[in-house]
């Protein structure tokens, strides 16, 4: 019943229009599009690309899961950026610390990390609550702030320490780490990938199975009418708030539990960002923010294949830039189609056409 | 006032016009005459169709059937720029001002093209301003204008894109008394330099006092037009209400002595401000009684409503349903304790219109059975209570995973009303639970609030439809300027009657009694 056509079609042609329209990017550069789609598409093969491709996958994919959490009721959290950051630094100073069991050592770590970055969002949620503060707003701020702090607890006379040219936190015991699965010389793919998928299998169930996933969207599509149903808005926008700055909060668990072992100042920046177009991307449903992640990881790793046929590897923020918005137009064209297709057909079931 | 005459040509005449939104007939063969330099209203119920209505003629939105004529000449509008180049002007009830802006800056947005934004455009609204009435520097900072100055700025507006023909949306809505009066007096200035007014209101006194025609629409459809020197505003309100039901038919009373609901000294102010919106309301409401609430709309019967839902704070007050005390509990937890509740606007408040009927049976019950277990939903109990009501309340519809906003009005309105009268309610909370819907549900509707009533249900039912007030309820009560100012027996009250106690006009049969302490300001 037209399910395929409504989920489906819209953002494989907003792809489509998308990719033609770098095309003609392109071709107006003095590029010839095919090769460098091709060259895009070989990179996957080579070196450790497509285990790169799998390990941002889930990075992505957990921080638009929580900026899907507040989509769901129409709350903006532009925060996750800030809110990982300032996670991440914490995870790392208290993981490096001291040394737990194995196992325990880690879920203590990915356990704080959670309840830093839900803290964080915590500000703009009472903000708003309380004092009617627009999250947007806030979030953003909180974003500045989110970076002076990191940059302040990661020097030397407070938590950092030098380590050649680079800054960082110090190393956390090997209790703490998280194994990978190893492919050899084609890289290694983080074990808490894992812990993202889970987190998409939780979001389902709880958007579809619990009465909070039902308030939420609930919240999200008719304010007024969850308030006659009984939904507490302040309570909704504070625990939403909440759970979105938590899956923040783990964005960068991964990288630090999988490989770096430490906050430093190479981290990587702009995911929370990201998030916000997969989200977007994905219409916040966990299979196709999964898909929009991989997009989106896959754009990443093989625009790097660009510079060798003599293209701008910029071009990959023009196509990212132009699938979101394609997306975006894509899906209310269809709706509203579908909207009025459906209303004729019920009115033609019941023979009497929507007068 | 000037005499208009009777051979020029109208200003406007809207002829036929018909507009379907899917499920609806928001306006259908509406006619419509205006004549120039007078002051025309166009009175109706909220809901009615008048928005719609103006919305055609200002170009917002185009009539499936009918023309529309301005100055004799047929026209089409596909936007209200359209509008505008015929000389068409709206004042929106909500101010549509940038605050941040000056006087001329927002009289000039828009329309730079007209006079420049520098000293000729200043000129020119300085020119049209004396005869909004509107005193102040066009320099001046919208943000530190009044409503009324700012209504003036607004209709400084339209004048200024060279409007002939206004559309003035509820303009009181927003003023004081002594402002209605200045208002007024603007106006009929306007008026004299040949301006023609389409003045959209509910207010009847005001209307009569302003308007040199009146034209009532109801249900989408213009029922007459009237001259308000001759006809009463008990006439008017009538019109608007229509007496489409049966004469009420009599029947054994199952009130019993059992209070269900007690309201005791019930007040809420104003958010914006300190003017009471409640004020002082006892009420009670008996197991197997209904208790009509009457009133023009505006009065605070939605406050009322909302107040006891808990969805909005009472200022001071009490609440019981039964022995328990609601006064300080939220809106979900009062649903609990047993109130069911039809608000008075479907779409925005009983319904969440994308998602399939099953999940709206959840709202409003996603923490009782038979749709939730805990903090989990069961959606197979959901899924089958939802084919439940479909069968029992009659609701049209090819299955109960489409979406709510495929559905018509009335079949909408019945898979509201039987999810509200589903996990056993003591108490039902019905607004308008009639309004928009075909005849066949509103039947199907009031017998089921009958039947509930017989098994011993209290309902509080609010209604603008007074054949719908006096057919169904053992008590009726008046309501006025957020107080309750008359009873009224249904057994002998008449829609006139109660009409004229609804606008204050004070208690002319024995059917209606004041309430003793509530006194009515005099107009």
């Amino acid at each position: 019943m037209g399910i395929l056509r409504g989920k489906l079609l819209p953002p494989a042609l907003a792809i489509l229009f998308s990719a033609l329209l770098c095309g003609v990017a392109l071709v107006v550069s003095g590029a010839n599009p095919a090769e460098a789609f091709g060259a895009m598409v070989s990179q996957v093969g080579e070196g450790t690309t497509a285990v790169d491709i799998i390990n941002s996958t889930g990075t992505y994919y957990i921080a638009a899961l929580a900026v899907a959490i507040g989509f769901q009721m129409n709350l903006f959290n532009i925060g996750v950026e800030g809110q990982y950051r300032v996670a991440a630094v914490v995870a790392a100073v208290f993981g490096g610390s001291f040394a737990l069991p194995p196992g325990l050592h880690a879920l203590a770590i990915i356990l704080v990390a959670a309840l830093v970055g839900a803290l964080w969002a915590a500000i703009p949620a009472i903000l708003k609550v309380t004092r009617g503060v627009n999250e947007v707003i806030s979030t953003i701020m909180m974003n500045g702030l989110a970076l002076g702090l990191a940059a302040y607890l990661i020097r030397e006379d407070v938590f950092g320490e030098l380590r050649g040219n680079n800054i960082r936190t110090p190393e956390i015991h090997e209790s703490g780490w998280v194994p990978g699965i190893s492919f050899g010389a084609s890289g290694t793919v983080f074990g808490l990938v894992f812990l993202a998928a889970a987190l998409g299998i939780g979001y389902w169930v709880m958007m579809n199975r619990t009465r909070f996933g039902f308030e939420l969207k609930a919240s999200g599509e008719s304010s007024t009418a969850a308030a006659a149903g009984g939904v507490s808005a302040k309570k909704m926008v504070l625990i939403a708030m909440l759970l979105s700055g938590g899956i923040a909060g783990l964005v960068s668990m991964p990288e630090i539990l999988g490989r770096d072992h430490t906050y430093n100042l190479n981290f990587p920046a702009g995911i929370g960002f990201s998030g916000i177009a997969i989200a977007l991307l994905g219409r916040n449903h966990p299979g196709g923010i999964a898909f929009g992640a991989l997009l989106w990881a896959f754009l990443d790793k093989s625009g790097l294949a660009l510079d060798n046929v003599g293209v701008p590897r910029e071009i990959v923020t023009i196509m990212q830039g132009a699938i979101v918005l394609s997306v975006v137009v894509a899906y209310e064209v269809v709706r509203r189609f579908e909207l009025a297709a459906e209303q004729r057909r019920v009115g033609k079931e019941l023979g009497t056409v929507a007068a | 006032m000037s005499t208009s005459t009777p051979a020029a040509t109208p200003a406007v005449v809207l002829s036929g016009i018909t507009k379907r939104f899917p499920g609806v007939v928001a306006n259908s063969d509406v006619h419509l005459t205006v004549r120039a330099g007078e002051v025309h209203a166009l009175c109706g119920e909220n809901g009615a169709g008048k928005s719609t209505l103006m919305k055609i003629l200002y170009g917002m939105q185009q009539p499936d059937e009918g023309t529309i004529e301005v100055d004799g000449k047929p026209v089409r509008f596909r936007s209200p720029a359209d509008a505008i180049k015929a000389g068409i002007g709206m004042v929106h009830q909500h101010f549509m001002l940038a605050d941040n802006l000056t006087v001329q800056e927002n009289v000039v947005l828009g329309a730079e093209s007209l006079h420049g934004i520098g000293g000729k455009a200043r000129k020119v609204i300085q020119g049209l301003a004396e005869s909004t009435g509107l005193t102040v520097d066009p320099g001046v900072l919208v943000e530190r204008l009044g409503v009324a100055d700012r209504q003036r700025v607004e209709i400084l507006k339209v004048l200024y894109r060279g409007a002939k023909v206004i559309i003035l949306d509820e303009p009181t809505a927003v003023l004081v008394p002594q402002e209605v009066d200045e208002l007024f007096a603007t106006l009929r200035g306007m008026q004299e330099q040949g301006f023609t007014f389409l003045f959209i209101s509910h207010k009847l006194d005001e209307v009569r006092a302003i308007a040199d025609s009146v034209t009532v629409i109801r249900r989408g459809t213009t029922v007459g037009t009237a001259d308000p020197k001759t006809v009463s505003s008990r006439q008017l309100a009538e019109m608007m209400v229509g007496s489409e039901l049966p004469s009420p038919e009599t029947r054994e009373s199952t009130v019993t002595d059992k209070v269900v609901l007690l309201v005791e000294n019930l007040g809420l102010v104003a958010e914006e401000g300190t003017r009471p919106v409640l004020d002082g309301i006892d009420l009670v409401v008996r197991s197997g009684e209904v208790v009509g609430i009457a009133g023009v709309e505006g009065n605070g019967q939605t406050e009322l409503v909302e107040t006891i839902m808990g969805m909005r704070k009472a200022h001071h007050g009490r609440v019981l349903l039964g022995d328990r005390d609601l006064t300080k509990l939220g809106t979900l937890a009062r649903r609990e304790a047993g109130i069911g509740y039809v608000p008075e606007d479907r779409h925005r408040q009983g319904l969440l219109l994308t998602q399939p009927l099953w999940a709206n049976r959840i709202l409003g019950y996603q923490t009782r059975t038979p749709v939730s277990k805990g903090q989990w939903l069961d959606l197979p109990g959901a899924k089958k209570d939802t084919q439940r009501i479909v069968d029992e309340f009659d609701v049209r519809t090819p299955g109960i995973d489409v979406p709510a906003a495929a559905l018509s009005g009335g079949n909408q309105q019945k898979l509201v009303v039987g999810r509200e009268l589903s996990g056993d309610p003591v108490l039902l909370i019905a607004s308008h639970p009639t309004r928009g819907v075909d005849v066949g549900a509103q039947a199907l509707i009031w017998d089921e609030i009958k039947r509930a009533r017989a098994r011993g249900l209290a309902v509080l039912l609010i209604s603008a439809d007074l054949d719908e007030l006096i057919g169904l309820s053992d008590t009726i009560k008046v309501m006025l300027r957020g107080r309750l100012v008359a009873d009224a027996d249904p057994s002998t009250v008449t829609p006139e009657d109660l009409g004229s106690a609804m606008t204050g006009a004070g208690a002319t049969s024995p059917a209606v009694e004041a309430v003793p302490g509530a006194e009515v300001e005099g107009e």
